[in-house]
């Protein structure tokens, strides 16, 4: 997993590999300076000697120098070295979905891949910067003090081992007793906001039913709960700090008074006393700041592991080797197809479809919510492979084909559909890059968009905010199709995509597909019956099978479920919902 | 609305704020005001801790110029037991200033997850009291993360930031004492050492928080790519249009690398900067002490000995620390008055105001003369008590509404209402139909004045809306809305939320007319099974059924139903249709029709188009009238 985060430095492997150099020198010039501070007093100020007092001087100004120099390397290339890393995760993440299958996105989910390119890759950059930093500098930093301190003296220096030791022990302890309080923590954290959420979206609710007094005691009593294990919590990490500093209390006095004695018994200098002092200081700093980092890592550990699940995954639906890069026709067909969304042992959700569909043919699709309607139709363009049995376009199965090839050729109007940023041309070219002026109005007037395109004051350049909220429901679904026609497709595949838009006019742009674009196999997914009883033949689909597949008439004759939802639909149940003023 | 501003986990815009004096000292008053007794113990903590750290650094002068130096002098075995005492008495200093530090821990823990617990709880409170349309302004996210972040951002502020700043604070002042008596000159190389510090400080930070800006509106930028893209992925693929995306990802992406790669560098440099500096100054002090110690004599008051000199470098170290430490927290607050800032804002919102006073209580008949009563009698009357001469009148509840020219806009600009006359009488059933946006469910919402209306008159059993007290007129009102939120919590407490009272039998009882047991009974745990996410773990017209079942169980005079939508299939809907059928007997019924079947058998059908009623009628007149009714109803107006 860290290896394949790894691998993501590429061309920020210098900077990566100067910014702790560069920290090496900061650290080993700071903590030279101590020790020739030892050499000014006990040599100089001791003994009166003001030119080595000038000469130890002029030495550690320099020392320092050279540390500010390492210190604004590591700096620098430190800020490379991880924006960088994050750049390469970003974009590495970024083009590595876009060879995703339907699956592979449904596996992650839209927000999950949104945080993961966002708020994960900032705390993997957070915490490799802190690591290239201060994970080199810390223990180093440790180290040298420690070296440092034996040579001026062992048996004092022995103080600050037992004393790290001690620590160590004692915060590990600390650490693990507390984390697990910790975790216990955050499911309920997440659980009360979940309920302030629910009051938030349900406010109406809420107000309807005079609820707001039980609401608030509810919200009471779940913060109470925080409230007491949060103190729980924190009151065992509190021992933390004032055990550490009790530590660092009891190292200066026991170096206070056995300096003092060997001064007495010449086995110390004055001088070298200030300097076990000021690295005993060091040292415990660099415990705390190892702590911090102890802390970050493991909080980027799981980010971590959510980018590599990422970068890892296998697309699963790739070109083929020798791709067909033509499409015959627009006839469909299905033999013996089965599907499932879960690849081992799932309940399969199509079975035994067999269909077959001439070009140019006009089907409607019709059944109940949860049979599987979309899935049937989106195996024809290859969004899913089928999981036995064979699809075939224009006479060849979709696995042999380009994919570009075969997703150009058969157009889907998703029931889900999105609109992005930018005027209205520029979402209707996501059809064809290269399409005119004239062609988008054409497309636009097909699927009956361009009057109310027309009515917009800026017209065709009008700017659709993320997600297309500032066009309606209807106006979204005209534009998805004219978007899809522009492509001008073997098969149109329109799923559920004229819910929003009035029977009228729905019934306008069908006829505008039968007159302009006669020789394009269509195929319509529709919960209302009027949309689709003047296709060629309907599909009726009944959990995961089909139940019939024929004309109108032979089906309000013969098929009980087809029956069933006309006569429910009309005789004074059509339905005129989100029907709009045009 | 807010602005619109991205406001994700990074993109967040650091507003001006208007009066962070005033912000802050609200804080403060939320910190103070419970928990007085805490602060002033703390303040004491930190006090004492400072001096303990400081006794100890000053200490070391007395150890060798008091106790080490003497005995180098006097010649023979050394008395250690002197030095011993000073010893044991500067542990027991350190052991005092530990206690005091471990005490400081403890109390602010209770400080700070009280404090936060109380601006939760009230933030929440204040939160249910304000009228709907504060939630209709205001995006979901938004109001969320004045919960979550705003409210996370006063724990790092109150728990680690003003203590900190205390200690500092003190610790400056103490350590800049005690420098003033070791020595004057060093003290004064001291702080000419710390203007350079600061100065070095004042161009990173700006040049680092130009670029930080910088950063944040590509960061902004780029999430707000990787945002849309995700959620269009389906679209990209279904379109070919990896490459397109590819492209102009790649051109944001490194245009964010490139301003925070700048803004990083500068935040980087300071650190060491300042680190060395503080060495140079360190070293500066050391050259400086060492001269003074040794050519200065002994009488002058410039004198300096090896012991001052040794504990007056630990104090140069000393004292630049804790201005670093200031002015990092510094940001850290900032970012908490920010939060606050939102906090307050959100708490100080005009809660909904009701002035009512009619209030609903239950009733009996007695010698036909209807009475107050204690017990459920299953009738209820409208309580009025006249304000002129406090005379209380009784009124059977029944259920009919009136509306008198009513007209309404969500803004006084921009009215979307005009001249709505309407009468409902008991057990009548009113049907509005139109098109989406012809403002079908602003009516209903004026029924249980989730909104005011601003000319007109809405009267409920003859009784002004205005004057009955809003609980007790929207308990009257049963709503069944077209998006289900249901609660987590099992699914019997769900149906519950409509009568807290209800027993077993009673919350059955309403599912069963509902049509809503026959599913409840399959599930594994029946009523017992737990509803996550807003009742995620059903279908959409289960969890219609229960919310149908919610408003059976309160048992209300007048329902307003705002029906099912297209997403439900036409099997599926016929049962969800079967119950609202049930529970609308009865019962004065406000239906928002999307299906015709629904409406066709209502005493009056309103066309709405525009915010005003344009047609109105039973199904028989408005389909002789040939008008709009007749076009939505034969969806034949173009084609034919």
């Amino acid at each position: 997993m860290v290896r394949r985060i790894l691998k993501e430095v590429k061309q920020y492997t210098f900077a990566s590999i100067i910014t702790p150099v560069s920290m090496i020198l900061e650290v080993i010039m700071e903590l030279s300076i101590p020790y020739l501070m030892a050499s000014i007093i006990d040599k100089g100020v001791n003994a009166g000697d003001m030119s080595h007092i000038l000469k130890v001087g002029g030495l550690m100004v320099v020392a320092a120098l050279i540390g500010l120099f390492g210190g604004l390397m590591g700096g620098r290339f430190g800020a490379m070295a991880s924006a960088g890393l994050a750049k390469n995760l970003r974009e590495s993440m970024y083009n590595h979905i876009q060879t995703f299958s339907f699956s592979n996105i449904d596996k992650f989910s839209t927000s999950g891949l949104v945080t993961r390119l966002t708020t994960d890759v900032t705390n993997i950059q957070n915490a490799y910067q802190m690591i290239l930093r201060i994970a080199v500098r810390a223990p180093l930093s440790m180290i040298v003090a420690l070296v440092m301190a034996f040579t001026i003296n062992a048996r004092i220096a022995s103080i600050y081992l037992i004393a790290l030791v001690f620590l160590a022990i004692v915060l590990l302890i600390i650490m693990f007793t507390s984390m697990g309080t910790f975790k216990s923590i955050f499911p309920k954290y997440d659980a009360l906001n979940e309920s302030i959420q629910e009051n938030v979206s349900a406010i109406r609710v809420v107000k309807a039913y005079v609820r707001e007094e039980q609401e608030i005691s509810k919200l009471h009593k779940a913060s109470k709960n925080i409230y007491n294990i949060f103190v729980k919590a924190e009151k065992k990490i509190s021992f933390a700090f004032p055990i550490m500093s009790l530590t660092v209390y009891a190292c200066i006095i026991l170096i206070s008074w056995l300096g003092a004695k060997m001064i007495v018994q010449n086995q110390l200098t004055t001088g070298e006393l200030t300097s076990l002092l000021a690295y005993c200081m060091s040292i415990l700093m660099s415990m705390m700041m190892l702590m911090m980092i102890f802390v970050m890592v493991s909080m980027s550990i799981a980010s971590m592991e959510r980018v590599s699940e990422v970068l890892k995954e296998e697309p699963d639906i790739v070109n083929p080797e020798n791709p067909v890069t033509e499409v015959k026709d627009g006839s469909i067909s299905f033999k013996n197809v089965s599907f499932s969304y879960h690849k081992e042992g799932g309940e399969p959700i199509l079975r035994n479809i067999n269909l077959d569909i001439k070009s140019g043919e006009v089907i409607g699709i019709m059944g109940a919510t949860g049979s599987s309607k979309s899935s049937l139709v989106n195996l024809i363009s290859r969004l899913y492979d089928v999981t036995d049995g064979e699809v075939l376009v224009g006479g060849v199965n979709v696995k042999d084909y380009d994919l570009e090839t075969l997703r150009n050729e058969v157009s889907v109007v998703l029931q889900k559909n999105v609109l992005f940023t930018g005027s209205i041309y520029d979402n209707l070219r996501w059809g064809n890059k290269n399409a005119t002026d004239e062609e988008c109005r054409e497309a636009a007037r097909l699927a009956c968009a361009d009057e109310f395109i027309s009515s917009f004051p800026d017209g065709y350049e009008t700017h659709i905010e993320q997600g297309g909220t500032n066009v309606s429901g209807g106006q979204k679904q005209r534009l998805c199709i004219a978007r899809a026609l522009l492509k001008k497709p073997k098969i149109l595949i329109l799923d559920d995509s004229t819910s929003a838009v009035d029977t009228a006019t729905d019934a306008r742009i069908r006829q505008a597909f039968r007159e302009a674009i006669p020789g394009t196999t269509k195929l319509i997914i529709a919960q209302r019956i009027s949309s689709i009883q003047d296709a060629d033949r309907i599909i009726v689909l009944d959990d995961g099978e089909i139940n019939a597949f024929d004309t109108h008439e032979n089906l309000l004759a013969n098929n009980e479920i087809y029956r069933e939802v006309y006569e429910s639909q009309t005789g004074g149940s059509r339905d005129f919902d989100e029907t709009e003023v045009s | 609305m807010p602005g619109p501003g991205n406001r994700g986990a990074m993109g967040r815009p650091r507003p001006k704020l208007e009066n962070p004096g005033k912000i802050f000292r609200r804080i403060m008053g939320y910190v103070f005001g419970p928990y007085k007794f805490h602060c002033i113990l703390v303040f004491i903590c930190i006090v004492v801790s400072v001096l303990a750290g400081l006794q100890g650094t000053l200490f070391m002068r007395n150890l060798i110029d008091d106790y080490i130096s003497p005995m180098l002098l006097t010649p023979g075995e050394p008395d250690f037991n002197p030095l011993l005492r000073a010893i044991l008495r500067v542990a027991i200093f350190y052991l005092i200033g530990a206690m005091a530090g471990f005490a400081q821990n403890i109390l602010m823990i209770y400080v700070t997850q009280g404090t936060m617990r109380n601006m939760r709880d009230e933030l929440f409170e204040k939160m249910e009291k304000l009228p709907i349309g504060y939630f209709d302004s205001h995006s979901h996210g938004d109001i969320m993360s004045t919960y979550t972040n705003d409210i996370d951002t006063m724990r790092q502020m109150i728990n680690q930031s003003i203590p900190q700043i205390i200690n500092s604070v003190f610790t400056v002042v103490s350590t800049f004492v005690s420098m003033l008596v070791l020595s004057i000159p060093l003290t004064i190389v001291t702080l000419i050492m710390i203007f350079v510090m600061m100065m070095a400080t004042k161009f990173a930070a700006g040049r680092s928080s130009k670029n930080f800006v910088e950063q944040q509106k590509k960061l902004g930028a780029v999430n707000g790519f990787i945002e849309e893209m995700m959620n269009g992925q389906k679209v990209v693929k279904v379109f070919c249009h990896e490459e397109e995306g590819k492209a102009r990802f790649k051109e944001l992406n490194d245009s964010l690398f490139e301003s925070a790669d700048k803004a990083n560098a500068y935040v980087n440099v300071l650190g060491p900067i300042n680190a060395q500096l503080g060495n140079v100054s360190y070293v500066i002090c050391a050259i400086v002490g060492g001269c003074l110690a040794i050519f200065v004599p002994e009488t002058s008051i410039f004198s300096f000995t090896i012991g001052g000199l040794v504990s007056f470098l630990t104090l140069n170290k000393n004292f630049s620390m804790p201005i670093n430490q200031i002015s990092q927290q510094f940001n850290s607050i900032v970012m908490a008055l920010a939060g606050a800032d939102r906090i307050f804002k959100m708490m100080d919102e005009t809660p909904e105001t009701d002035n009512g006073y009619v209030t609903l209580v239950n009733a009996k008949d007695e010698n036909g003369k209807l009475v107050e009563c204690e017990e459920r009698t299953g009738k209820w009357a409208w309580k009025h008590t006249h304000q002129a001469d406090g005379s209380v009148e009784y009124k059977e509840l029944r259920g009919d509404v009136v509306f008198d020219g009513v007209d309404f806009g969500y803004v006084p600009e921009k009215m979307v209402l005009h001249d709505i006359e309407l009468h409902a009488l008991p057990g009548q059933k009113i049907a509005f139909v139109g098109s989406t946006g012809a403002g079908k469910t602003t009516i209903t919402n004026l029924i249980n004045r989730f909104y005011d209306i601003q000319d007109g008159k809405i009267r409920y059993d003859g009784i002004n809306v205005n004057k009955i007290k809003k609980a007790d007129l929207r308990r009257s009102l049963g709503m069944v809305l077209q998006d289900t939120h249901l609660f987590t919590g099992t699914i019997a407490e769900n149906i519950r939320y409509g009568k807290l009272d209800a027993t077993d039998e009673e919350v059955k009882a309403a599912a069963k007319l509902a049509n809503a047991h026959g599913f409840i009974k399959r599930l594994p745990d029946g009523y017992d099974t737990m509803l996550t996410g807003d009742g995620a773990n059903l279908s959409q017209g289960q969890r219609q059924l229960l919310a149908i079942a919610r408003a059976a169980i309160a048992d209300p005079p007048v329902l307003i139903l705002d029906e099912a939508t297209s997403s439900i299939d036409t099997r599926t809907e016929r049962i969800v249709q079967e119950g609202m059928d049930r529970l609308m007997k009865g019962r004065t019924t406000f239906v928002i029709a999307h299906r015709l079947s629904t409406v066709k058998n209502s005493d009056c059908i309103c066309v709405l188009e525009q915010g005003r009623i344009i047609e109105r009628g039973t199904h028989d007149e408005l389909i002789e009238a040939k008008g709009r009714y007749y076009t939505l109803y034969t969806g034949n107006k173009i084609a034919q």
